[in-house]
């Protein structure tokens, strides 16, 4: 199953933009490792922060996919640019806002902004925390270096699996 | 503007497009590095450069008029890793920017990205605005 890091769709501007919310949980295993508590110091569980930026290529993703009904395998192909300035602690509710700077049939280029909403600044509601810019390369079944490596990609799109199949219908989102 | 903008300014435009889109520093792009050889260009950064340049000149590339694309799955074009003369002249006739006369001695086809360079996009864009 793919690991998912956005939990739900919650806007949708076909091929503009698209925006979408993770909460972060005490329930994920991982926050305990990152970081345990060491001698004289406390445990300090923070969402790593290139989980963050998996968030947000999962929004990005699914923005540039659902353009082409899911045809296509979406693939992030390079992160030109991502800050990230506070801490994501369990509470928390990231959202992910994706929006289309440029897109064509071999890829796109996304501009991303991160907002958290704390629960102890509810008042303040979300604020954003970062800014990503990233690329993706749209593949299909003839662009797998075959003839070159000679190893062509599986026919069955890998990328809009099972577990992103349940969030954007829990979205209200079908993938035919 | 576009009618008067000078080989200099252009070259000036792209090496800022190149040093956003490649993250290198100003004086490693000089008119003859390669893209990939000295530059250290990946297949993701040519489509992040066309959108780039897009944005910078104000025209729309279509694919594969900066960039050749289906030239290594074309029998036609290429045998045995080498680009058959009937690949280079479609070549040549698909991008007229790019100089073909070291490369056509040897013409494999793993190196025919190597040879874009600076000046390969300077003239590139120098041609669309023309």
């Amino acid at each position: 199953m793919r690991w998912m890091w956005i939990d739900r769709v919650v806007e949708i501007e076909p091929r503009k933009r698209l925006v979408a919310v993770k909460n972060v949980s005490m329930a994920e295993e991982h926050l305990h490792d990152h970081f345990p508590a060491e001698p004289g110091l406390p445990a300090l569980p923070v969402m790593p922060a290139s989980l963050i930026l998996e968030g947000m290529a999962q929004t990005g993703g699914v923005l540039v996919g659902q353009a082409e009904e899911f045809r296509y395998k979406i693939v992030l192909g390079k992160v030109s640019k991502y800050e990230i300035r506070r801490e994501a602690t369990p509470g928390c509710v990231l959202r992910y806002t994706a929006t289309v700077l440029r897109m064509d049939e071999q890829g796109s280029s996304i501009a991303g902004h991160i907002a958290l909403l704390e629960p102890t600044r509810l008042r303040d509601g979300f604020v954003e925390i970062g800014t990503v810019e990233m690329m993706f390369s749209h593949l299909d079944g003839s662009m797998g270096g075959a003839g070159v490596s000679g190893v062509d990609f599986p026919e069955h799109n890998f990328v809009f699996g099972e577990a992103f199949r349940t969030m954007l219908s829990g979205s209200g989102i079908t993938i035919s | 503007m576009a009618a008067t903008m000078t080989r200099d300014e252009i070259f000036q435009k792209v090496k800022t497009v190149l040093v956003d889109a490649l993250a290198v520093d100003e004086d490693e792009v000089s008119s003859q590095a390669s893209l990939i050889k000295d530059l250290g260009a990946e297949s993701i950064d040519f489509l992040d450069i066309v959108f780039k340049l897009e944005q910078t000149f104000g025209f729309k590339i279509a694919q594969g008029e900066l960039f050749p694309e289906n030239v290594a799955q074309n029998p036609e074009y290429v045998q045995a890793g080498k680009v058959t003369p009937k690949g280079i002249s479609e070549l040549k006739s698909k991008l007229p920017h790019l100089n073909f006369e070291k490369w056509e001695s040897d013409p494999a086809l793993g190196k025919l990205a190597e040879m874009f360079t600076v000046d390969t996009i300077v003239r590139f864009v120098e041609k669309k605005l023309s």
